[in-house]
């Protein structure tokens, strides 16, 4: 007898779980639907053979590789390719300059002890509570004094606006210098190395990972931002990023002829920018953490 | 270099390190003493003559720039300016020719670049007199004086910390903190589309604090307006997100859920595609005649010609918004907080299980409190991401819809919003200003005391 309820609660302990677990799946289904459905739907549209942003009906009738084609080489309008190279350019460079600032003052805030270094960290802080459109008139302001906002001056103030800044975003990269033992640096200080030494050749081939993190997020910088470089193009048409290039794509004008265009360039950019994050995902995660635990 | 070399110079370097500004003035002898006046000559007077005469070369090219440029931007500053661009009829050439007016917006930038400057300078004259003080110390112990060729080979050692800060500290003065100040400025002056002071403006005080705080005017009013729905979008979009990126990890990370990684990379994959890519497809998608309507009329949940009103109507536009941003947001957060919620030590899983608590009962009681106490630092910074967040209403709404059309403010438009309206579109330059000091002073006072309290913050490299 009670062997018999014993088994038969086990069977609904049983039955609950099964009951659980599809509820759980089905739950997942369907956020899992909705969130993969706009990426699903851009990539679709990207394929369309209709051109125009509204349709009548939700799967593509035809589907063709035109939108692509027209990204590359229909140029009278949006010069795509163009904007392509600007691009570019301007993320090569200011991921040089901003990979060289953020390491650099990453690694002097966490391994070096100076006067300033407390006081700069707070004035890090503080800045970042500004609003960051606050400034940007003001920016465009400096680099028109200095006659940065005309022709090809246009791609330096871009990659000065977009690696000017970059040492302020510390945190992450310090907080993995910080796990690399300090006993490390002192042996390297007792067999004579510099300091310099010890950050070009133990500190930064031990931390492979953060710096490739660093290298590529501020590459990739270029590709997503919009704000900035809307403010600092202004009418040069020639300097556009595809960022603005895209968002052009939407307006009033243009949003008919090239809106599957649109959907083809934004798959273009998200591609690359997929594989990084995912690659990526891990040290960001890391990064967080580090942040959040303290 | 040996063992005892290396640790003898680490120890000078540390005896080197107590010079002060105010005690080079008090012990310092005559020479270092009249550095104060001719940079340098505390080094030339001992034995550190090259690096005496790069002071001296810095002292006077200063002097050099403000008696050509600085002292006349200086000069303008308090009055910016008043010479109107005057038109006068050339007789020899019969046009009409124009005299360069006065900018007040250059005066300003100019004024502000000359006293950076001056900073920066006062910084030098601090060093020279430490320097010179340091060399007389070095000279008097019979210690060695380094050449100019040490000093620069300590720059990749022990002043490593000079040579690599001072690059990135050079932009973030130029680009950040200049224009930062410029802009804290203008909220004091009344350069505005407003009474056409576009080109001559002047200093007017607290004005425009005034108008903003002034709920009677349109300008006053649209901002309390803005500020509780700021207040509120923050509050939402931490909150939704936070519970929900929470809730989706728990379940993904449950112990009878198959197939983990498959359910991650479906949730991370959005957030692989650029934010604001998605936003503006999001955009599109819910048009009147966009996507999701037109999914929704062939599925007949609403009848043909009919559609939702997702950004024309004020109650269903911020609703959208704060939805939507669960959608961007979610995938980040769950990426955040899966690592945190592994971190909670399992016994008090166990614990609860033998006291027969149910699921409900664990989250509330150990998951939750443990979240909380754990997050707030993130929390904060969220909010504050919130309150400066940009792209999700600019992008997605534009602020729209526009229900008051004598305000310069949409139903969804946040204070960051509003002011890139303000100063963008419209102009008005110091009420931007205004807003952008207000902002910034609301999250000072919130995130600044609760950040320096977290443990983060005192625990960090005490060494």
């Amino acid at each position: 007898m009670s062997s018999n309820t014993k088994a038969a609660k086990q069977l609904s302990a049983k039955r609950i779980r099964t009951r659980n677990n599809i509820i759980v799946y089905i739950v997942l289904s369907v956020l899992a639907f909705i969130w993969l459905f706009p990426v699903a739907w851009i990539v679709m549209t990207s394929f369309r053979g209709e051109k125009g942003s509204y349709i009548s009906t939700f799967f593509p009738k035809t589907y063709t590789l035109d939108n692509y084609i027209k990204l590359f080489t229909d140029t009278s309008l949006l010069n795509f390719p163009q904007m392509f190279l600007n691009t570019l350019f301007v993320a090569i460079c200011s991921c040089i300059l901003s990979s060289f600032f953020l390491l650099s003052a990453a690694y002097c805030l966490s391994r070096l002890r100076f006067k300033l270094r407390r006081p700069y960290m707070n004035m890090a802080m503080i800045l970042g509570l500004f609003p960051g459109f606050m400034s940007m008139v003001a920016v465009y302001f400096i680099l028109k004094a200095v006659g940065l906002t005309e022709g090809n001056g246009v791609r330096l103030a871009l990659i000065l606006c977009y690696s000017g800044g970059a040492a302020l975003g510390f945190q992450i990269t310090k907080g993995f210098f910080d796990t690399i033992p300090m006993a490390l640096d002192e042996a390297a200080l007792l067999d004579g190395c510099t300091r310099w030494q010890i950050f070009t050749k133990i500190t930064l081939p031990l931390s492979k990972p953060i710096v490739i993190y660093t290298i590529l997020t501020s590459f990739m910088g270029p590709w997503v931002d919009f704000v900035f470089a809307k403010v600092i193009c202004r009418a040069n048409a020639d300097q556009y990023t595809v960022a603005i290039g895209l968002w052009k794509m939407l307006e009033k004008e243009y949003i008919d002829s090239w809106y599957t265009s649109f959907a083809a360039g934004a798959v273009l950019i998200s591609i690359p920018i997929a594989l990084l994050f995912l690659k990526l995902q891990k040290y960001y995660v890391n990064g967080m953490a580090g942040a959040v635990k303290g | 270099m040996n063992a005892t070399s290396a640790l003898k110079m680490r120890s000078t370097l540390r005896a080197d390190n107590p010079v002060t500004c105010m005690e080079a003035l008090k012990n310092g002898d005559t020479m270092v003493k009249l550095s104060t006046v001719v940079m340098g000559l505390g080094n030339m007077a001992h034995k550190q003559v090259a690096k005496g005469l790069l002071f001296l070369a810095a002292e006077a090219a200063y002097i050099a720039f403000m008696v050509m440029y600085g002292l006349h931007n200086l000069a303008m500053l308090p009055g910016l300016g008043s010479v109107e661009q005057q038109e006068y009829w050339n007789e020899e050439l019969q046009i009409f020719e124009y005299t360069q007016g006065d900018r007040s917006i250059l005066i300003l930038l100019y004024g502000l670049a000359t006293i950076l400057l001056t900073c920066v300078m006062f910084w030098i004259w601090r060093g020279t007199l430490k320097s010179g003080y340091a060399a007389q110390l070095n000279e008097a112990a019979g210690r060695r004086v380094n050449t100019l060729a040490e000093d620069i080979a300590d720059l990749f050692d022990a002043n490593l910390y000079r040579l690599l800060m001072t690059p990135p500290m050079f932009f973030i003065g130029i680009l950040t903190i200049l224009p930062l100040i410029f802009m804290i400025c203008m909220a004091f002056t009344s350069y505005s589309k407003i009474g056409n002071h576009l080109v001559l403006f002047d200093w007017v005080g607290l004005d425009n604090f005034v108008t903003l705080f002034d709920s009677n005017s349109v300008l006053g009013s649209t901002f309390w307006r803005v500020l509780g729905w700021t207040l509120v979008w923050a509050f939402f979009a931490t909150f939704t997100n936070y519970f929900a990126g929470m809730i989706l990890a728990i379940i993904i990370n449950r112990k009878d859920t198959k197939a983990k990684g498959f359910w991650r990379f479906c949730f991370v994959l959005p957030c692989a595609v650029p934010m604001f890519v998605s936003l503006l497809i999001m955009r599109t998608m819910l048009q009147p005649e966009g996507a999701v309507n037109v999914l929704l009329r062939q599925m007949g949940v609403i009848a043909a010609g009919e559609s939702l009103p997702f950004f024309t109507d004020p109650t269903w536009a911020r609703v959208t918004v704060i939805l939507i941003n669960i959608w961007v947001g979610v995938p980040y957060t769950l990426l955040q907080l899966t690592g945190v919620l592994q971190n909670i030590p399992a016994d008090l899983y166990e614990a609860a299980t033998v006291d027969g608590a149910n699921a409900v009962q664990t989250f509330f009681r150990i998951t939750l409190p443990y979240m909380f106490y754990v997050t707030t630092p993130y929390l904060i910074s969220t909010f504050t991401g919130n309150v400066n967040n940009f792209n999700v209403i600019y992008l997605l709404s534009g602020g729209d819809p526009v229900t008051d059309l004598a305000s310069t403010a949409g139903s969804t438009d946040l204070l960051v919003t509003w002011l890139y309206k303000l100063t963008i579109d419209r102009q008005y330059y110091n009420v931007g200003a205004v807003v952008g000091i207000l902002t910034f002073i609301i999250l000072a006072i919130g995130s600044l005391l609760t950040y320096r309290r977290s443990k983060s913050y005192r625990e960090e490299g005490g060494f």
